[in-house]
């Protein structure tokens, strides 16, 4: 395979710079002392990082974020792998159906789902509440676990199964010594891409949200409404900061590319 | 004056040295095969002359022009791929006709060298087919019909028969030979198939590790193989420790209760080589004991230990009764048929 | 849709389960409740709300008029604001694709580690929050001495600054950014299908740079683009963060009037109506482009 010429470089440089630029700014106008929004600034302050301190909704805000995320992607796992089990295993009528329902999420737009969330839930008087929020989540990440559940179900040698049906394990034993182990790596890989399609969430949950139950990016997004001020970038810049943190932890103790690829150990 | 020269042809990945002093001179018309086991380079001694890799050192010269200084794109060589590398979104009249299209060859006369190329590899009615929709043999056809309708100065074949199952690759293999033979052109087919090479090659090169071992016709590499490694390269080889006893006049050859009258150039503790079918079961001669008797329909298979370690020996099945297994027999072979080597080193 | 199929394994162990007709639905049947309790019921809900009337005092009447959808067809509000939307989704595919695909192969070209590095810095940005990721663009643009316009006046490009706060202009360059991770991983994607010998072959056959890229790679990476477009295209029409921070209270898309319309007005059966009108459109646009696509490349690509 050739290399890349200089212009190829030089486009690529370029497209690089654009695509980090305003991540990059986001970060600078951090620090800055002054007490509003400027570029380029002068100084360097930590004020607006101390400042998250005086606005414990954020923090709130964070938590909320970081446990609908965690629950709702795992709730969407309890009912994604016996989905998997079955659209990979089972050749039946309405399969084909069944995965579109399943898979439908990704191609309603978050609006109109927020909407159609936000309608059932006041008027089942569940309006505003983290179990609706819960609910909701689960459904819209319910395609990212369903796909990664299923990719690792289908690519899993059936044979290795078969055998341990041959020494006489079945059923749930089956399942929980041979099948889970095997396709874990898929589980786990979902949940990671649920993770983040509900921590990143903000244009269905900005409709179920209520004070109190505000996760990150609703809170975000709501704070630059009404206020001009780097508060919102300290607030970035700190979870950018915690999001590095945890890919290089995920990176060095799991292998970011097993995460992304639902990939089993190289062991293997 | 040869039709192709490479002259201590050398290539460097960072600090590793793939190919290292390759000179080879090709006839016009030739056939030469590069041989040798995975990684020895033979691709990348093919893709500098193809000019997809540029040599670290050393010429490479087609009728005594510098090849290394002209753009891949003009050199005007047919390239067949290991993975055929057909193009998926054209149909196969297009993909023959796309190297014409690029020299600007006429619509009218395109279209009729297309199908003469179809027709010369087999596929005449298969213009308008896709090549996903074609079984390998026949992608492979497309391929090499693609590379010769620009009737190159050179046709470079990398393994393009490898991904063929067993049947197909010997008939694509007398196809090749016949196709080359008629039109005459220079070939080069990189193989690490001993019995692909033998087949089809005037001249093969034997690689190992970047180098070239050996460059002879195939009954000169295989009667005669400049080293161990040729020898075990090219099929079966029994090899036998032997010592050359001086104090005799003449001097003797010994390998365990087997003699002969020493060859005059070698001294001190030898390696006799031989193929295992140019071994006979003789009545004086190296004692050895069958381990093993398969039988393979032409010829029978011997599995033996022998003074000097285990041997194979093939013959050819006659009719005649033959030793069965468990029994003593002498092994026994005429002088020309063995190669003798100092241990250790190339004689 | 579906992309698992129905190459499928069969069934082979049933011997420890109930009867193998039965076991697949049992095993979808919590997930099919949850889907048709809390998916299913809620959007059929929101059809039936587009239908509803609504007055300021009285709120929302559980009647059945046609009252919403004449206003959105009658108005001309309405029109322009959803061909605002379909022109922003647009001209921001069209960036992507223009801008993504020669990245996704100047990466693909690249040896190893360097590509790694670079995907990881490319596709990083989608593990970062939207609001963040368009704060910075709001800050880039920021009023008419705003980084962007200086950086484009000192290179000539421009005389005057350009408005791109509160403008579509602004909401496309944000929007593209946003998005670009989607396309470039299409693209890649498409890439890693094709030969890596199919350029020295096409090379081997006298085509110079710019033939190759034309006639084999674009050719080739033509699906990878255009599913990449469909998301993009579809992710963009119905954007909320960006354009809601860019275009600022005036500039209104799909998804913000509508959130307006629920939140700020109140008037919910409009609101409804004006989403149930983006999904249908997007549905008949997606699905449509998809057929198209695949009678198109159906013959090459299986
Ligand atoms: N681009 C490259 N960068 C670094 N090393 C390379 C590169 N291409 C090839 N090599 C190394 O050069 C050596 C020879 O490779 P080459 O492809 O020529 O072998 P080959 O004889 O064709 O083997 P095979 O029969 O497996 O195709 C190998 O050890 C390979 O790892
Ligand atoms: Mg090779």
């Amino acid at each position: 395979m050739r290399t890349n010429g200089p212009l190829a470089l030089a486009f690529h440089t370029i497209f690089v710079v654009v695509m980090l630029a305003p991540i990059v700014v986001v970060c600078l106008v951090a620090f800055t002392p002054e007490g509003f929004l400027s570029l380029p600034t002068h100084g360097f302050s930590l004020r607006w990082f101390r400042e998250i301190a005086n606005y414990p909704e954020f923090v709130h805000a964070f938590w909320i974020s970081l446990g609908l995320g965690m629950l709702s992607s795992f709730v969407a796992l309890l009912f994604a792998v016996p989905v998997a089990l079955a659209i990979a295993r089972y050749q039946f009528r309405g399969r084909e159906a069944l995965m579109a329902l399943f898979l439908s999420p990704l191609m309603i737009p978050h609006v109109v789902l927020g909407i159609a969330f936000l309608r059932f839930f006041t008027s089942i008087g569940m309006g505003g509440s983290f179990a609706a929020l819960l609910v909701a989540h689960v459904i819209v990440v319910f395609p990212f676990a369903l796909r990664l559940t299923l990719a690792a179900t289908t690519g899993m040698d059936r044979s290795i199964e078969m055998a341990a049906v041959s020494l006489g394990a079945g059923g749930w034993t089956l399942f929980r010594r041979v099948t889970l182990p095997l396709i874990l790596p898929g589980v786990i890989s979902g949940w990671a891409l649920a993770f983040i399609q509900s921590f990143d969430d903000l244009t269905m949950t900005v409709f179920l949200a209520a004070p109190g139950t505000e996760t990150l990016p609703v809170r975000m997004f709501l704070y630059i409404q009404d206020n001009i001020d780097p508060l919102v970038t300290s607030v970035s810049a700190s979870v950018i900061a915690i999001t590095m943190t945890a890919l290089i932890l995920l990176d060095r103790f799991y292998g970011l590319d097993r995460v992304l690829a639902g990939k089993s150990d190289p062991g293997r | 004056m040869s039709f192709l020269e490479l002259e201590h042809v050398a290539k460097q990945f960072g600090s590793q040295t793939v190919v290292d002093d390759f000179s080879l001179a090709v006839r016009k018309g030739e056939f030469i095969s590069f041989l040798g086991p995975s990684g020895c380079g033979k691709t990348t001694t093919l893709q500098m002359i193809a000019g997809f890799l540029e040599p670290s050192r050393g010429a490479i010269r087609l009728e005594g022009h510098d090849l290394t200084a002209v753009h891949p794109a003009r050199r005007g060589l047919g390239v067949v791929f290991q993975s055929y590398a057909l193009f998926p979104h054209m149909t196969v009249a297009e993909n023959v006709a796309f190297g014409l299209e690029m020299r600007r060859v006429p619509r009218s006369q395109r279209a009729e060298r297309v199908a003469a190329a179809l027709a010369m590899v087999g596929l005449a009615g298969y213009e308008a087919r896709y090549p996903r929709r074609m079984s390998g043999g026949q992608q492979q056809r497309v391929a090499l019909a693609r590379a010769l309708v620009i009737q190159p100065s050179v046709l470079l074949l990398d393994e393009p028969l490898s991904n063929l199952d067993a049947k197909l690759r010997e008939e694509m293999q007398i196809e090749l030979r016949q196709i080359q033979r008629t039109l005459g052109t220079t070939t080069i087919l990189v193989t690490h198939d001993q019995n692909e090479a033998m087949s089809l090659s005037d001249r093969i090169v034997v690689m190992s590790q970047g180098r070239i071992e050996q460059i002879g016709t195939p009954q000169e590499t295989y009667e005669r193989p400049a080293s161990a490694f040729v020898s075990q390269f090219l099929g079966k080889t029994n090899d036998f420790a032997a010592t050359v006893d001086r104090t005799a006049n003449p001097a003797r050859l010994v390998a365990g209760s087997w003699q002969a009258p020493a060859p005059v150039a070698v001294a001190g503790p030898v390696t006799i080589s031989l193929r295992p079918e140019r071994i006979s079961f003789a009545d004086v001669g190296l004692a050895a004991r069958i381990v093993s008797r398969i039988f393979q329909g032409n010829h029978w298979l011997f599995q033996c230990e022998t003074e000097c370690g285990p041997a194979l020996v093939v013959r050819q099945n006659d009719g005649k009764p033959q030793p069965a297994e468990g029994e003593a027999v002498r092994l026994a072979w005429r002088l020309e048929d063995m190669s003798v080597r100092s241990s250790g080193g190339a004689a | 849709m579906s992309t698992v199929g129905t190459t499928a394994p069969q069934a082979v162990v049933a011997s420890s389960e109930p009867s193998a007709a039965g076991t697949p639905w049992l095993l979808s049947a919590p997930a099919l409740m949850l889907f048709v309790g809390v998916l299913v019921i809620p959007l059929a809900m929101t059809v039936m709300l587009s239908f509803h009337d609504w007055g300021q005092y009285k709120g929302i009447e559980p009647v059945f008029i046609l009252k919403n959808w004449r206003e959105i067809a009658s108005d001309p509000y309405y029109a322009e604001m959803f061909w605002r939307t379909f022109r922003i989704a647009l001209l921001a595919t069209a960036i992507t694709a223009v801008l993504g695909a020669p990245e996704a192969y100047i990466l693909n070209r690249m040896s190893g580690r360097w590509k790694g590095f670079f995907m990881l810095l490319i596709l990083g940005p989608l593990l970062i929050s939207v609001v963040a990721r368009t704060l910075g663009w709001a800050l880039l643009f920021g009023g008419n001495n705003g980084l962007v316009n200086k950086l484009l006046i000192s290179l000539g490009l421009i005389n005057a600054p350009l408005p791109f706060m509160f403008t579509e202009t602004g909401i496309v360059v944000a929007l593209a950014h946003v998005m670009m991770p989607f396309m470039v991983l299409s693209v890649w994607v498409a890439l890693q299908r094709v030969d890596p010998q199919i350029e020295n072959a096409a090379m081997s056959l006298g085509a110079g740079a710019f033939t190759i890229i034309r006639r084999i790679i674009l050719p080739q990476i033509m699906p990878g683009v255009l599913s990449g477009a469909i998301i993009v295209f579809s992710l963009s029409a119905s954007a909320f963060a960006t354009p809601a921070i860019i275009g600022g209270r005036r500039l209104k898309v799909a998804a913000t009037l509508a959130y307006d319309e629920f939140l700020n007005t109140l008037n919910w059966p409009l609101g409804a109506a004006v989403a149930v009108l983006l999904l249908v459109a997007l549905a008949l646009i997606v699905v449509g482009s998809n057929a198209l696509i695949e009678r198109r490349y159906a013959e090459v690509f299986r």
